[in-house]
Order: C-alpha cells, then structure tokens, then sequence
C-alpha cells in the first residue's frame, strides 16, 4: 500500500510513476509529483519506481476559470 | 437628433488615474463630471470598487433593479490599459441585479474600459431612464460627450455593434478606434441580459463582442433605454498610464511575454484553444456538470471535446481582447452558419466558445453536438443573454421535464428533454421574441420554482434541492459534490455562485491539499481576496495561472503562483509610485470586500441564510445520482460517516449521506466566517473594520444593527 494525496492507494510491483498516473487517471498536463517529498521530474516518470508505503503527492497546478 | 452634448477638457492620466469620473442621467439628460477623490482611491482603488461605491451613493436599501435611481456603472481600474503586460484591458461593470436584487459585478475584455480611460474618465455612472431608445457617444479626442436618439432598427448585439462602428468610425482603418456596448434583444424580455463589448479584429476585418455576462446587467441597460455606448478614441499608446516607473512594468511583462511563448504550448495551450482546453480534463475528473448537474462526465463528451472545437474555430489565430495580450486566449469560429432563427443561413461569427459556454450549452443541457453547442453561444451572445445563466436554467426545465413537472402543455409544445438541441433553440428564440415559454424561462431558476411550486403544484423540496441557483443567481459549470471547498467556493461569496472568487476543486478534491476546516477557510479567505484585486485593477485573471514559470514547483506555496503575485505587486508601483507588498494587495481587496458585504447587509441580504445552497451542490438528490456512483458514496459512509450501508436502501443512504454533508458545510462556514472576520451570521465585526482602515460611519451605522 501507498499513500496518494494523503489517502491509501494499492501498491503493485513494479509500479512507476508513470503507471501511478494512469491507474489514477490523472490526465493533467501539469501535475507535479513528489515521492516523498522529493520532486521526481517529467523525465523520469517512466524509469522513477516506486515503493510499498512511499508517500506520494500528484499535485494538478489547476486553480481553474 | 443630439438630446444634450457635453464638452469637457481633455487631459492627460497621472499614474493610472484621470481623477474624474463621468456621470449621466437620463431621465433629464445630465451630463456631467465627477472628482475621483483621493478617499475613493485609497478605499476602492478603481474598477469595482468604484463601481460599487458609486453605487452605494446612488440607491437606498429599498432601491428596486428597474428604479430609476439604480445605476449601471462602468470603470477600469489603474492598472486598465497598459499594454506590456497580458491581460490588462478590462472593465467591470456594476449593477443592482434583477436575479439578486444585490450588487452585481461582472468583469469584461474588449476595448471600451481602455477607450473610457483615455477618453478622460476612471468610471461611467448612468442612472435614470430614458424616455426613447438613446446612444451615448463619448468623443475622446475632441472632448465631446453625447446623449442621441436612436435611430438604429436592429436589435441584436452582432448587427448593432458592427453598424455603429461603421458609424462612428471615420473610415476602415479607424474602426480599431471604436468600441460599442450594447445588448441584444432578449434583454427586453428576460431577467439574464448581458452586455457585449466590442473591439474590432484588423485581422478579420470584423467586429467582436467580448460579455459582461452575470447577473442580467443587460436587462438592467435596456430599462435604461439605452440601445448602445460608444467611445472613440485614437492614439492608443502602451505609455498612456504616465507611469510612475515605466521601466518595473516593463520588466514584469517581458518576463511574462517570454513565459508564455515557450510553456503555453505545454501548459493549457490557451493560445490554441482558450479555456475550452479544460472540457475533457473536467470530464475524466468527474466534475463536467452534466444533465443539469446530477453527474461529472459522459459517455459523449468526446463530442465536444477541446480538439472538436480547435478543428472548428480557432484557424491559427491566437486573439486578445486587448492590445498586448500574448496569452490571446479569445477565439472565434468564422463563417459559421446558424441553422436556426432570423439569422439561418447568415455567415455570422461565433466567439467562443469558452469551456463555461461548452458545458452549459452541451453538457449540462445534454447536448454533446459542436455546431448546436455554437449556435447556441452565437445566439445567447447577439441576443444578449448570459450563457451561464440559460444553460444552467435550461438544465433545470430539462430535469423538471423529465420528471413530469412540466410537460408540453405547460411549455406550449417544447419538448425540453435533456439532449434535445432544437427545443433549446426554440426556447432561446422565444426569449429573443419574449414569447411563450422563453418568457418564464428568463425569469431565471429562482423566479420559476416559485411559480412551479405555486402554479403547478411541484415538491418544493426536490426544486429547492435541484434547482442549481443560489442569491438568486445560476451556478457556473463545475459540479462541485465532491469539493466541501469548493461548495463554500460557490456558497460563501458575494454575488452569487460564479467561480470567479474561488476555485479550489483540484486543491480540495484531488490533491487533498487543504484537509481541514482552517486549511479550506485560508484558502476560501486568500483566493477570493486575490482575485477580487483583478476586479479593483481592471485585469484578467488568466495570465496569474493558466501559465506558470517553469520553476514555480519548487516554491513554497505552487497554488498562489509567487512569481506572478510579484509581478502584480510590480506593476500596481509601478504605475501609481506606490510601494505596496502582497500582504497589502490583499487589504486593498479585503476592503472592497468587506463593503461589498454590508452593501448587500444594507439590502436585506447577505448573511449566513443567504450563503447556503441547494444541496445538488452539495451531494447526490435522487437515487440515479447516489446508485451511478455507489461504490464512493458507500465508501464514504463507512469511513467519513461511520455507518455500515450494508442493509440500508438507497434512500435511506442518502439521507445519512445529507445529514453529514450539510454538517460539514456549516462548519466550513463557521470556520470562513471565522477566518474573514465575522460574526458567526456573517456579518463584518467593526473590529474588522477598523483593522481595514473601513471604519466608515455608513459602513457602521449598516453593520451595528446586524451586531
């Protein structure tokens, strides 16, 4: 299990932020994401992996219309 | 025929401000000028807050929207027509509302505020009533001002603004020069009349309509009699402001210009496609009202989805609404034929649409068609209705339709069942004709579930519950069910549920950013605050965050957008020599505020029983809602409310459901008013007052009998 935003989310083998980002739809083209504290830039987001119980925080720039 | 002219001395700005005004009244034609006092300056800095306190002088608290004592107010700010930096040419217009009977405010591109200020004037007051439809030239280069009788037959928006610009105009290449306002002809038959703007386009050699579009302050104008503004002025130049310090604006814009030019294209592509790059994004986050806001998305938004309505209408142009704007995030569909109405078959030009248009005039309505989608926004803007406001009731009529408490017999034939596109048409026409159906229908949500409820015997309690208006004003097209901020983001504010003030779902909802009753009351305390300082300053909010510097993520708070609050404390010194930091930018917009408040005390409004809202916002009515979205409601039962659904109807799920949603809201509300300085009613304590240097007597004498 992960946290995401602050909630419990399932952790799979493997898991990269990449496949974080689809298995939560988050299509938001300006989302930054932080594994436990620590920015992971856009570059890595295919390679960066992530562990069972890392924080993550997905945060959609979006302060809308 | 001239019904009076007024000759006035031109001048020149010093620092952002003319220090005067131009007031008319047309009951007895006056014309004449006002001081802009330095108390008005340092209290209400320019824009709304003139607006508003112009407004205040003007009514009483039993002043009625259609009283001739009532106002249409139109100012700028100090900031208003720079051109070195994007998105500083806009107006705000100020009225009582006929939807709230409140102070209405409304915030509008294209190129009349600029032209006012130049012209000589930091606000237009009109009050009064003419007897004959008028114009209202104002000369800003010989110093003339102008009340005529109109001559002009056409009453809606496109014919009118373009047939005046010919007038008014010396020749083609001086038409730029010219900006009209007017309205079109469902004004004179609904409560939701807008107000276009024009600037004209050199590129398409046309002209273009910018709205002013809440609160039916078009309906307020043709009351008036008024057909139509017109300024003229030529010579616009970026130095125009007589800065203080010419150099700081500039600095902040260059840095901004180079932002834009390299993210934009991977940020919101808002030179592509304007807001409308947010339909399919708002879709695949749940929150793209649709059929009149029971659910957040649809099987059938890829119908109207950003790249349908990029292939349609933005033919490569990236558009401003005012010189210098690089974030350009206007667009039109040319040549675009209605198929429909006393325009079928007419090239005509669609500007839009928004993402606001596209979901009240598809998704919300049930219409998931591009061109219906247009057609709608052409007609909603040249007949001069507010699109957010007839969307939005039509979704009500939609959902009362389909639930047997209209049917063709009430709406004189029109089978107004979500999805069907011609019946919204038909119902748009009848508004423009003030016939049939269109004519209960304009009314608006709160007007017609009282007549729903009396006439046809309807639930007031289902009405109460679905119908999306809250102060009397329609929502703005985000489903907020999910957001407790951003249903105090609607709720807690000062003219009714627009987004304008805040905008919180992501912060809230999906980054979870904001937790806690004090986390969403700072943020429902600063966001409304920031940006009510656009509407002081004559700005447009999407150059502070629809683009981003590229670092902005390695800041301490990404939301606020550091960078460019700086850039707004730069060129606020920069043009009045001032030297204001963040923290007081927010007291400038904290006064405005807190006076908008007691403005809306002062007539009868405005306190804790006129911040709640209908619980659609809130969470799911009906049992279609709660079983399309089981599994989360069933979830949140067992860990937000602690109740095991296992065994308990739908119905009966709801009900705990609402109990502990409607909690939740009054202890946000208890925490906003907390936070901003009220009474637990909502009231601005004077303590509040005095910290604001707002210590007014007037402001006193409204806030003590609510103590």
């Amino acid at each position: 299990m992960i946290i995401v935003n602050g909630k419990e989310f399932p952790w799979e083998e493997g898991m990269t932020v990449r496949r974080l980002l689809e298995l939560k739809k988050y299509i938001y083209p300006r989302i930054t994401v932080k594994i436990n504290g620590q920015i992971v830039n856009e570059e890595e987001y295919d390679t960066k992996v992530i562990n069972d119980g890392d924080n993550v925080q997905c945060i959609h720039l979006m302060a809308g219309g | 025929m001239i019904l009076n002219e007024y000759k006035y001395e031109l001048g020149t700005i010093e620092r952002g401000y003319n220090n005067r005004s131009l007031y008319i009244n047309l009951s007895d034609n006056t014309i004449k000028e006002k001081e802009v006092t330095q108390f008005m300056k340092d209290k209400f800095i320019g824009g709304k807050g003139f607006g508003l306190w112009y407004l205040w002088n003007a009514v009483t608290p039993e002043t009625k929207w259609n009283d001739p004592e009532n106002e249409i107010v139109i100012a700028h700010g100090p900031i208003a027509g720079i051109t070195q930096y994007p998105g500083s040419g806009k107006s705000l217009v100020v009225t009582l509302s006929p939807l709230t009977h409140m102070p209405m405010d409304s915030n509008v591109g294209g190129y009349f505020g600029p032209y006012l200020k130049f012209s000589g004037f930091d606000a237009l007051e009109l009050q009064g009533k003419a007897e004959k439809d008028v114009i209202i030239f104002i000369d800003g280069n010989r110093g003339i001002v102008q009340i005529m009788e109109s001559d002009v037959e056409e009453k809606d928006s496109h014919l009118l603004s373009e047939i005046l610009t010919d007038r008014f105009a010396k020749n083609e290449e001086d038409k730029k020069n010219v900006s009209v306002v007017s309205t079109g002809s469902a004004a004179d038959n609904t409560l939701i009349g807008l107000l276009n703007f024009s600037f004209y386009d050199i590129r398409r050699k046309a002209v273009r309509l910018k709205q002013a579009g809440r609160g039916g302050i078009g309906t307020v104008f043709r009351d008036k009699k008024i057909k139509a503004l017109v300024v003229r002025f030529e010579g616009t130049k970026g130095n125009l402001n007589n800065p203080a310090d010419q150099g700081k604006i500039n600095k902040a814009g260059i840095k901004l210009h180079r932002e834009i030019c390299l993210l934009d294209d991977k940020q919101n592509r808002m030179r592509k496609i304007g807001t409308a790059n947010i339909i399919e994004i708002m879709d695949q986050y749940d929150l793209l009202p649709t059929h009149n806001y029971k659910f957040g998305s649809h099987k059938d938004t890829y119908k109207i989805s950003s790249d349908k309505f990029q292939a349609r209408v933005t033919q490569g142009l990236p558009d401003g609404c005012w010189y210098g704007c690089s974030l350009s995030c206007a667009k039109a569909a040319d040549d675009f034929i209605p198929e429909t109405g006393p325009y079928k078959g007419q090239k005509v030009i669609v500007d839009g649409p928004e993402y606001e248009n596209a979901a009240a005039l598809g998704s919300n309505i049930g219409v998931f068609d591009r061109d219906a989608v247009l057609e709608l926004n052409f007609y909603c803007d040249t007949y001069g209705i507010d699109t957010i406001s007839f969307g939005t009731l039509t979704a009500f009529i939609m959902e009362c339709y389909e639930n047997g408490i209209l049917d063709k017999e009430k709406t004189g034939g029109l089978e107004l069942y979500f999805g069907n596109k011609e019946a919204a048409l038909e119902l748009i026409h009848q508004m423009a004709r003030g016939e049939g159906f269109g004519k209960i229908a304009g009314l608006g949500i709160r007007r017609m579930k009282k007549i729903f409820i009396e006439e046809y015997g309807a639930d007031a309690d289902f009405l109460n519950d679905i119908g999306m208006e809250q102060k009397g004003l329609e929502y703005s097209e985000y489903l907020s069910k999910e957001s407790l901020a951003q249903q105090g983001g609607y709720g807690l504010t000062n003219k009714g549920p627009q987004h304008d003030e805040a905008w919180l779902i992501f912060m809230d909802m999906v980054n979870n950013q904001i937790p806690t009753f004090e986390d969403k009351a700072e943020a429902l305390h600063y966001f409304p605050m920031f940006r009510t300082w656009f509407g002081l300053m004559g700005l447009c909010k999407l150059p502070w965050n629809d683009i981003v510097p590229e670092d902005n993520k390695y800041t301490d708070e990404p939301a606020k957008i550091p960078e460019h609050v700086q850039n707004y404390v730069d060129l606020f010194n920069g043009i009045t020599g001032k030297n204001i930091d963040k923290h007081e930018l927010i007291r400038q917009s904290e006064r405005v505020y807190n006076f908008q408040r007691i403005f809306n005390i002062r007539m009868g409004y405005g306190k804790r029983i006129h911040d709640r809202t209908p619980y659609r916002s809130m969470g799911p009515v009906t049992e279609e809602e709660y079983l399309s979205r089981q599994e989360r409601y069933d979830n949140q039962l067992k860990e937000l409310v602690g109740i095991d659904p296992e065994g308990m109807t739908t119905k009966e799920k709801i009900a705990a459901l609402r109990k502990y949603r409607e909690d939740q809201y009054e202890k946000l509300t208890d925490a906003v008013y907390q936070r901003r300085g009220w009474t637990m009613d909502g009231v601005p304590t004077i303590k509040k007052l005095k910290e604001l240097d707002m210590d007014i007597p007037e402001l006193i004498e409204v806030v003590e009998q609510h103590l």
